[in-house]
Formats: structure tokens, C-alpha cells, sequence
């Protein structure tokens, strides 16, 4: 392993006596995308902001490219590049002002500033629209304009908080087009956010965080490999127990047979080792059992599986119940 | 470019953006001067007998007008609180005070810009003249700055440390008019009853308008100028003691 462009150990913040950030340890290589995943209140957002210098941790350290985020936060925000979830650029100000001003602020040469921004609104697809204000963006051009902003220090490790949150389908793709080609220059990239299919579709390694505690890291193929397999579900024709148990007994012969289980509404879950050829073998199984086959799917294990197995529940449910949690407390202030 | 003077011209930008914000953000304190001049043009004022109130007022509109630009100084800061905008800056490399340089300088352009204009036209139209010229329209502005610095530094100290911006306005909309009443921008202090009086006293509006008024009808009185400022430097001093103490909790 070469020297880590991220890393914490035993991180710890408390806010009054809850403990957003309870022991995190993250490891992040350089190049690759690693994504924070948890429900709202599991410490993301602490943890981000501490890497990113608007926190300080009540004990633990800290390190971006090897400098530590407590005692040399200035070096640290010369060499980040953060682009937050809400859409933030000046919409009083043209494409170009937002750039120019962010090229101030990180103290960009005069001389490169120009080519700089030209290579930045390249990289978004935002040519041509530069001169624009940014009240007649969409959402999806004021996305990328903010990425855009966030580049133009050629930082080595970008900070993204919810890239795609609220955007079209057509900008997400877009925006995640975007991400990847950040990875594919060199640039490390620690990505929070809430999306499945996000998550799934740009990291290398997935950290799932519960209750400020790191509960998994791996990368999303392991994550979901850890579940125990892919599933066949089939459903005999006509059903009945024995029909089920003939099936059981015949699907357990097959080698790449993990395990069965019944799903109590008269199908039978079959968990396999990864294999194109399960289901003709399934069905030939039960045929040669003299059972017959009603219906018979084949599903891979989805990383919300993963999230349910680690944090004890589903997702959206998480989503939701922190979100109404957080529409009570607002009332009762 | 330094990031203070990237800040400011963020904000400058914006204005050519928002002509109608800027036309009735530099026409409002006329509206008071022709207001108030007109209100209360038949009154005798104790102490300022044979002054016409117009050339009376001119010096508590311009105080008043300082309040109300640096007490607005947070509002700009809130939004981009609110909207994830400052979040970003502080995670730039820049200096912290950037922040609040470019937006105390931003404060003091619209006040000078908002001076000029009520003297110019209060001249003009009212008649106000300035008794010590335009030295003293110097010494005016350099009054309205230093009144407007502690103001200001408070205004986004409470932008800083407040839930939102309802409770900001509530706060300001609260304050602004008590204000304006417990000075001596409307009437002098010798009208009011004692309490009202030491009220007054404790309020810097009361001492930018007297620095402000000696200048513009009687002439230069050095001991209510150095009086007068050393009250407003002492306020900015508690202000900024107070605004950088609140300011620095959110700005580690």
C-alpha cells in the first residue's frame, strides 16, 4: 500500500452528549473514489467536515495527503477541492464571474487563470455557456459549474457531498460522467452520499457508516457478495409442500448450490455461487424430481441488501424516518 | 487579486444585477429627509432655535442611514450561510477576515455613496448646507464609517451565530425603530424625558448625530467631536470585542 490520501484513526466528535463521530478509521488510496454511505445523523457529514477543516475532532487524528487536518488546515484547503450538495454559485453572476472568483480564492496564477478555466468548463461540458448568468442555468449546468469552480486549483483529492441530489436523469448521468473522468486524471475523490445507484455505479470502495461507527468497507461487488450469493426464486406448478420439499431435496444436489429457504408464500429461495448456467440446471433439476416450475427469477443482491444486513434496516426507510424525526424536532423548536 | 477585493467585486457584480435593489437602496433615506423635514417642519426644537429642521434632520438621517446599511451588513452573509455558499468559502484557503473586510468595505461604499446623496440633494432641494464645507463632508463620512464598523462586525455576528434568517429579521425589525426613537436623530435629547434621555445616551446613534449635527449647523466644536467619536470608538471596540468573540466560535 502506498501512502493514503485519506486516513483517519479512531475519530471521534461529539455533539453535547451524542457521539456523531464514534471511532472512525478510513483509508482512502490515491485514484480511487470511496463513498461514505449511511442514513442522515451516522456521521457523514462530521466526518466530512472535519477532513475538510470546519470541524475540529474532539480526539483522533486526520490526515489528507498526508497532512494533518488539525494543526496545518490551511495547507490542507490549498490542496482540496470541496463542491457542497446545495447548488451554490452566484446566480447574479455570469458562468465566468463564479470561476474567476473561485480562481481568486485559490489564489490561481493570473497568467494560467484563463486556460484553467477553459479546461474546467471542458472538462463540465459547459462551453459556450460561460458568459451566461447563472439564473438562466438548469440545475443540472449549476451542478457542473460548481464542480467546475471546485477544479480550478488542480486539487488532488476532491470532496463531493451529494453530487447528483435533486438533478434530472439526464444531468446525473451527466455529472457522474463528470466524476469518473476526475478519476480517470488522477484525482482521488471521497464522495457522500445517499444514492444507491450512485454509490454503486462510481466507487471503487463503499464505507458504510451507522451511528458513527465505520460498520463495512469493501467495494460494492464484495459488499454484496458477503450477502451470500445470488438467488433463484422458484415457484412450483402446482404447489404444495411436497413439491417443495422434492425441489429442496433435488436443488441441494446441484454444486453450486449455497443454500435454500423457503420464503413462507410457497417459493423456494436457492442461494448460488455466481453462475450463468443456475437456472437451465435449476429447471432440469426439478424436472428430473417430476416437479413442475410455475415461475423462476434470478436476482443479484442489490447494495441496499448490503445497507439492510449492516445498519438493520432499509434505506429509504432510514431515509424517511430521519427525515420525519427531523420535521418533529423543527416543530417542537 | 486578494480574496477581500474577489469578495467585494462579488458583491459589486451583483449590483449591476439588481438595478431596482440598488435604486430604492440608494433612494430610501431621501424619502426620510423629505418626509421628516416636511413632518415636522413647524416644531421648535429646544436648542436648536432658528435652524430650519431640514438642515436639523440631515444629520440623523445620515446616522440613521448608517444603522440600517450596517445592521443590514449580515443579511448578504446569512443567505450564503443558508444556501451552502459560505460553507465553500470557508473550506478556501483564505484569510478568515476576508469574509468580514469585504463585507464591512461593501457596507461603507453603499454608506458613502448614500452620504453623498442625501447632502448633495438635501442641499439642493432642502436647502441643508453644510456649515464647515466640504471638509466637514469629509469628517462626515469618516463619522458614518466609524459608526458603521462595530455595526456591522454585530450584524454578522448574529448572522453567523442565529438559526436562520427569520430570527435575524425578527431581531433587527425588533431593534431598528426603538433605535431610531431613543436618539437624538429626530429630536434633540433636551425634549425627552430623563429616562429617555439616558437611554439615548447609551444609544451611538445619539453620537454619530451629534458629531454629525455640530458639523453641519454650527461649525467645528472640537469637544463635541472628540466626545462624540471617542463614545463611537468606544462602542466599536465592545462591538468588535463582542462580534469577533461570537464570530470566531463559527470561523475555526
Amino acid at each position: 500500500m502506498g501512502p493514503a490520501v485519506i486516513e483517519t484513526k479512531d475519530l471521534r466528535k461529539k455533539f453535547g452528549d451524542v457521539a456523531a463521530v464514534d471511532g472512525v478509521d478510513l483509508r482512502v488510496e490515491k485514484g480511487e473514489i470511496l463513498g461514505l454511505l449511511g442514513p442522515n445523523g451516522a456521521g457523514k457529514t462530521t466526518t466530512t467536515k472535519i477532513l475538510i477543516t470546519l470541524l475540529r475532532p474532539d480526539s483522533g487524528s486526520a490526515s489528507v495527503l498526508g497532512i494533518d487536518v488539525t494543526s496545518r488546515p490551511d495547507e490542507v484547503r490549498r490542496r482540496l477541492g470541496y463542491v457542497p450538495q446545495e447548488l451554490t454559485a452566484d446566480v447574479y453572476l455570469t458562468g465566468t464571474e463564479n470561476l474567476r472568483l473561485f480562481a481568486a480564492l485559490y489564489g490561481v496564477p493570473p497568467a494560467e487563470r484563463d486556460r484553467r478555466i477553459a479546461d474546467a468548463l471542458a472538462l463540465v461540458a459547459l462551453e459556450g455557456h460561460e458568459g451566461k448568468l447563472v439564473r438562466t442555468y438548469s440545475g443540472g449546468m449549476r451542478k457542473k459549474l460548481d464542480i467546475a469552480c471546485g477544479l480550478l486549483h488542480r486539487p488532488d483529492v476532491v470532496f463531493l457531498d451529494e453530487p447528483s441530489l435533486g438533478l434530472d436523469v439526464a444531468s446525473r448521468r451527466a455529472v457522474w460522467d463528470h466524476v469518473l473522468g476526475l478519476k480517470a486524471s488522477g484525482v482521488t475523490v471521497f464522495l457522500c452520499t445517499n444514492g444507491m445507484d450512485e454509490a454503486e455505479r462510481l466507487c471503487d470502495r463503499i464505507a458504510i457508516l451507522d451511528r458513527g461507527k465505520v460498520v463495512a468497507t469493501d467495494t460494492p461487488a464484495e459488499l454484496k457478495r458477503g450477502l451470500g450469493g445470488d438467488v433463484v426464486t422458484v415457484t412450483p406448478e402446482p404447489s404444495g409442500d411436497g413439491e417443495l420439499s422434492r425441489l429442496d431435496a433435488a436443488v441441494r444436489a446441484l454444486p453450486f448450490v449455497k443454500s435454500t429457504k423457503a420464503d413462507g408464500n410457497g417459493a423456494l429461495l436457492v442461494y448460488v455461487e455466481r453462475n450463468e448456467t443456475a437456472l437451465p440446471r435449476v429447471i432440469d433439476a426439478a424436472r428430473a424430481a417430476g416437479v413442475g416450475v410455475g415461475s423462476l427469477s434470478y436476482s443479484q443482491p442489490h447494495l441496499d441488501d448490503v445497507f439492510l444486513k449492516h445498519t438493520g434496516a432499509r434505506f429509504d426507510e432510514v431515509e424517511r424516518k430521519a427525515a420525519a424525526a427531523a420535521a418533529a424536532k423543527k416543530r417542537r423548536r | 487579486m486578494s480574496a477581500t477585493t474577489a469578495l467585494l467585486a462579488r458583491r459589486l457584480h451583483r449590483l449591476k444585477r439588481e438595478p431596482f435593489n440598488v435604486t430604492f437602496t440608494l433612494s430610501q433615506p431621501l424619502i426620510w429627509l423629505l418626509l421628516y423635514s416636511n413632518l415636522m417642519r413647524k416644531a421648535t426644537l429646544p436648542g436648536a432655535e432658528g435652524v430650519p429642521y431640514p438642515t436639523f434632520m440631515l444629520a440623523g438621517v445620515i446616522a440613521f442611514t448608517v444603522f440600517g446599511n450596517s445592521l443590514a451588513g449580515g443579511i448578504p452573509v446569512l443567505f450564503d450561510k443558508e444556501n451552502g455558499f459560505l460553507t465553500r468559502l470557508l473550506a478556501a484557503p483564505i484569510p478568515r477576515s476576508s469574509i468580514l473586510l469585504s463585507q464591512f468595505a461593501y457596507v461603507s461604499m453603499l454608506t458613502v455613496a448614500q452620504v453623498l446623496l442625501i447632502t448633495g440633494l438635501g442641499a439642493l432641494v432642502l436647502g441643508a448646507r453644510i456649515e464647515t464645507g466640504v471638509p466637514g463632508l469629509v469628517a462626515i463620512l469618516a463619522i458614518s464609517t466609524l459608526l458603521g464598523l462595530g455595526l456591522t462586525v454585530l450584524s454578522l455576528a448574529l448572522a453567523f451565530s442565529l438559526h436562520g434568517h427569520g430570527e435575524f429579521f425578527a431581531i433587527i425589525g425588533f431593534a431598528g425603530l426603538p433605535l431610531l426613537f431613543l436618539s437624538s436623530a429626530l429630536v434633540p435629547l433636551e425634549t425627552m424625558p430623563d429616562w429617555m434621555k439616558f437611554a439615548a445616551w447609551l444609544n451611538p446613534m445619539t453620537h454619530g448625530t451629534n458629531a454629525i449635527r455640530s458639523l453641519v449647523i454650527r461649525g467645528w466644536e472640537w469637544g463635541t467631536l472628540l466626545l462624540s467619536i471617542g463614545v463611537i470608538a468606544a462602542f466599536d471596540v465592545v462591538f468588535l470585542a463582542l462580534g469577533l468573540r461570537a464570530l470566531r466560535k463559527r470561523l475555526a
